[in-house]
């Protein structure tokens, strides 16, 4: 009996370099999508290689902003919405890094919304997951900026009659150069894709479908989480060459799936690099340009008092 | 090239250009802003410059992304920057909060124009002082240094930096469009002659490192991303670990913490200058532009035998309460014209004896203080009115 | 302690904020002195109004605005009818004499006219009518050394048009109303 005590007790979870133990049992509700979310996203950083050292995770706000506190890199668990931004810096300022923002719908295309088509537009080289469960999580089960038209949620009583974003739509449009869309049952090729993206340079984007069974499900009859696995299973096709702008999630269509963009455009900081490049005889005469600076000897430069000598 | 691009010497330069090669010289090389008036000129030169310096600029799509931009910049051990004016200011306050929670070492320009709302775009004031203290929700600490020169907005520059990265915190400078666009004589000084403080990086062990240990002083050591420690950090209330923990102890150690690291450091950060106090029977506080446009008003009131003293503040947060107490036991009282409605004059009553008067001179910022109602007030509380 | 104020007063694009620039930059430069330069503030920043100001001064500048005036320096009729009224008893009012035509009472000041976009027409260019204007204020109201007015110049234009602002700055230098 004690023998099989200290057997248990040697016994360490397999992802335990990437996740802090310390830190479960985690706060999401049983048949949560975040679990195989965050599967998916160790595996795929494994299978990438890169160097768990050098691999940052940045979170905003929400059921998905508390994915950085578990996942043991540097992690930074930001404000609502601007995980992307404080992503877009931290990469700038170290590109040695490989930066990921995690987080939900709401705080990725609602309050930040923003930022995640500007950051696509300039194409830095960040990777951001959305888990997409079509609702706030957290707070209760309000509308959210995905939240399918009709569905109930606590701030639409009466069923939403707001039109919902396309999330891989956006990316795309926004000028991604990569664009993938899986729900939480494709984790084989969710952590492909994960994978993917960790390797690649340039804004990377990709849309976790995840189950809510908590509140979204509750309140539009989804059933339990493995229901709405199994809901998933039937309704989601993968259709690579789909137009990631033709492809909206309703209630009940199809859920189309797969890698809709995957090219290599120049990043943020190349074009930086390649600007000032073809700008460098420009400043071969800075010196001279700085012309209002008269050159004075060193030691005879005067210590200036801002204030008066009274 | 790149080593050529590091300005000294005296030039006739702008207060918003002195600021960023203050910046420069402190070695800041990351800015995230937006434009705005009466700040532009400082991305500008930023622009121009940090490629240059092989610095990081990028001009983000508002001044929410600016502020967590810099913010994550500060993570990867980059000393940033952002400029921006009040209203920009206002939209960054959710995240210098962010900043102080999670003692992310940055600097924050707010080159004040007239408010509220969109206000006095090309007009100064000093109307968002109190902004600067109580802007973020919450309590925390805070250091706001106040420059009255282009000069003086090059040395305070290079000194927020070394604040920031001390103590760890967003320091805030709190210049006016009239000193961000005065042009003036300024001295850049080789950078080997120039004080540079920076953070104080952890020496521990990665299995021995707690992000939010300190000590004596309350500040953590510093371990930037891809150091290999692996933490984690966040803007709820957290632990010695930086984990999130909610319970009243947490909050009780964390919160007063991040209060007191700013008040036990009062006489470091405390930058003030005075004349004539000694003697003096009215002391006239001052700060950034206000301190010079009062100076004949001053002149003028010791030309008809007023003893007036006169209290520079070059840091106005935190404010110098020691101080104020105790030169209110020698004065009759205080005449503090600033360039809002009533906001540092709040600190100077709160913290003066109670039988020292303290006369406002209000101004709501758009034009300068009309010398004789400063004379007007110093009169008035010689008289012991 | 000296102090002197100037202000520069006349239409966008005639270079007033340059030319501000230049005094200020003169004088803290290559003078040795103290100057602190603000621009365009006021009502007079609308329409196409423009104006500058200088304050020099032997030790750090107080006070850095300009609300009376030793030196006013007018490059249009609206900013001689705007600034006439600061220019203190005494002051020095350098014009414009074809841009500035109807002139007010001139009891108390100094006042001297030149032509001075003219005389920049003559050289060749309009746009250098502010340094003809600065060449006229070092010789008449000795604001700062013509030396160091020269260097501030050659510090702040393009380079090809160096030769062309120094002659400009000499024409205004040189020029002597009784000539005319």
């Amino acid at each position: 009996m004690a023998n099989n005590t200290a057997q248990l007790q040697e016994k360490t979870h397999p992802m335990e370099d990437l996740l802090r133990m310390d830190r479960m049992p985690h706060i999401w509700c049983s048949g949560c999508g975040l679990g195989s979310a965050v599967t998916a996203f160790v595996e795929g950083l494994k299978k990438a290689g890169v160097s768990y050292d050098k691999t940052a995770i940045v979170s905003g706000i929400g059921c998905t902003g508390r994915v950085a506190g578990y996942v043991r890199l540097d992690s930074y668990h930001t404000t609502h919405g601007r995980a992307i931004p404080f992503a877009t810096g931290l990469k700038l300022a170290n590109r040695d890094l490989t930066v990921f923002v995690f987080s939900g719908d709401g705080d990725l295309f609602a309050i930040g919304g923003n930022h995640l088509i500007h950051a696509a537009r300039r194409n830095v080289d960040i990777n951001v997951i959305c888990v997409n469960n079509f609702i706030y999580g957290m707070t209760g089960g309000q509308n959210a900026p995905t939240t399918p038209l009709g569905a109930y949620s606590s701030t639409a009583p009466f069923g939403n009659y707001e039109m919902p974003f396309n999330l891989v739509g956006i990316a795309a449009a926004s000028g991604a150069s990569y664009v993938a869309r899986w729900t939480t049952m494709h984790a084989r090729r969710l952590t492909d894709s994960i994978a993917t993206a960790a390797n690649k340079k340039g804004f990377c984007f990709i849309e976790i479908v995840s189950p809510c069974a908590t509140v979204f499900a509750r309140k539009n009859g989804g059933g339990t989480g493995l229901d709405l696995l199994k809901e998933f299973q039937t309704r989601s096709i993968i259709d690579h060459e789909a137009d990631p702008t033709q492809i909206p999630l309703t209630m009940d269509n199809e859920i189309v799936c797969g890698e809709f963009v995957n090219e290599d455009s120049p990043t943020f900081w190349e074009n930086v690099q390649a600007g000032i490049k073809s700008q460098l005889e420009k400043f071969s005469n800075w010196e001279e340009m700085q012309s209002n600076s008269r050159k004075i000897p060193h030691k005879t430069i005067r210590k200036y008092t801002s204030s008066r000598d009274s | 090239m790149f080593q050529k691009s590091r300005l000294h010497g005296e030039f006739f330069m702008q207060g918003d250009i002195a600021c960023a090669e203050g910046a420069l010289a402190a070695g800041c090389r990351f800015f995230g802003g937006y434009p705005i008036t009466p700040a532009s000129e400082i991305a500008e030169r930023m622009a121009y410059r940090l490629p240059l310096l092989q610095g990081v600029f990028i001009q983000y799509e508002d001044e929410i992304a600016s502020m967590a931009g810099i913010l994550g910049a500060s993570w990867a051990g980059v000393k940033s920057m952002t400029a921006t004016s009040g209203p920009g200011i206002s939209l960054m306050t959710e995240n210098i909060g962010l900043g102080m929670m999670m003692e992310a070492p940055c600097v924050v320009v707010n080159v004040q124009r007239g408010g509220p709302s969109t206000g006095l775009p090309t007009s100064w004031a000093q109307s968002d002082m109190m902004q600067a203290r109580w802007g973020s929700h919450g309590d925390y600490g805070s250091i706001s240094l106040v420059p009255n020169s282009p000069q003086e907005f090059f040395d305070l520059t290079v000194t927020a930096f070394n604040f920031s990265e001390k103590y760890r915190l967003p320091v805030f400078i709190m210049a006016d469009a009239l000193v961000g666009h005065m042009t003036e004589k300024v001295v850049i000084p080789p950078v080997e002659e120039l004080e540079i403080i920076n953070r104080k990086y952890t020496n521990k062990k990665t299995e021995d490192y707690l992000p939010y240990d300190y000590g004596k002083d309350l500040i953590p050591d510093f371990a930037k991303a891809g150091d290999g420690y692996r933490y984690h950090t966040t803007g709820l209330t957290h632990d010695k670990r930086g984990y999130p923990d909610m319970t009243f102890e947490c909050q009780n150690e964390l919160v007063p913490r991040l209060v007191n690291k700013i008040k036990n450091h009062i006489d470091d950060i405390s930058l003030t200058e005075e004349y004539d106090i000694e003697g003096a029977d009215v002391i006239v506080i001052s700060y950034g532009i206000t301190s010079r446009t009062v100076l004949p008003a001053i002149t003028m009131a010791k030309k008809k035998g007023i003893k007036v003293g006169y209290l520079r503040l070059k840091t106005v947060w935190p404010f110098p309460e020691e101080k104020i107490r105790k030169l209110s036991e020698k004065v009759a009282g205080f005449v503090v014209p600033e360039m809002n409605l009533g906001q540092i004059s709040l600190e100077v009553e709160r913290c003066a004896h109670n039988d020292s008067i303290v006369k406002l001179v209000p101004h709501p910022g758009g034009a300068i203080h009309k010398f004789e109602d400063v004379l007007h007030a110093i009169e008035e509380v010689a008289h012991g009115k | 302690m000296s102090e002197l104020r100037v202000k520069i007063s006349g239409f966008g694009g005639q270079g007033i904020i340059l030319s501000a620039f230049i005094l200020g930059k003169a004088a803290s430069i290559y003078d040795q002195q103290h100057s602190s330069m603000t621009q365009a503030y006021g009502p007079e920043a609308r329409g196409g109004a423009c104006s500058s100001q200088v304050v020099i001064s032997s030790d750090n500048v107080e006070y850095p605005l300009v609300d009376t005036a030793d030196v006013l320096i007018a490059m249009s009729q609206e900013g001689y009818d705007t600034f006439l009224p600061i220019l203190k008893k005494g002051g020095i009012l350098l014009y414009d004499i074809d841009l500035v035509e109807k002139l007010q009472c001139h009891k108390d000041i100094i006042a001297k006219g030149i032509p001075a976009t003219r005389l920049a027409e003559e050289l060749g260019k309009k746009i250098v009518a502010n340094i003809v204007m600065l060449g006229f204020a070092a010789k008449q109201a000795k604001i700062v050394s013509p030396k160091a007015m020269q260097e501030a110049i050659a510090d702040s234009v393009p380079r090809k048009f160096t030769e062309l602002n120094m002659r400009a700055f000499q024409a205004g230098y040189d020029y002597n109303k009784e000539q005319e």
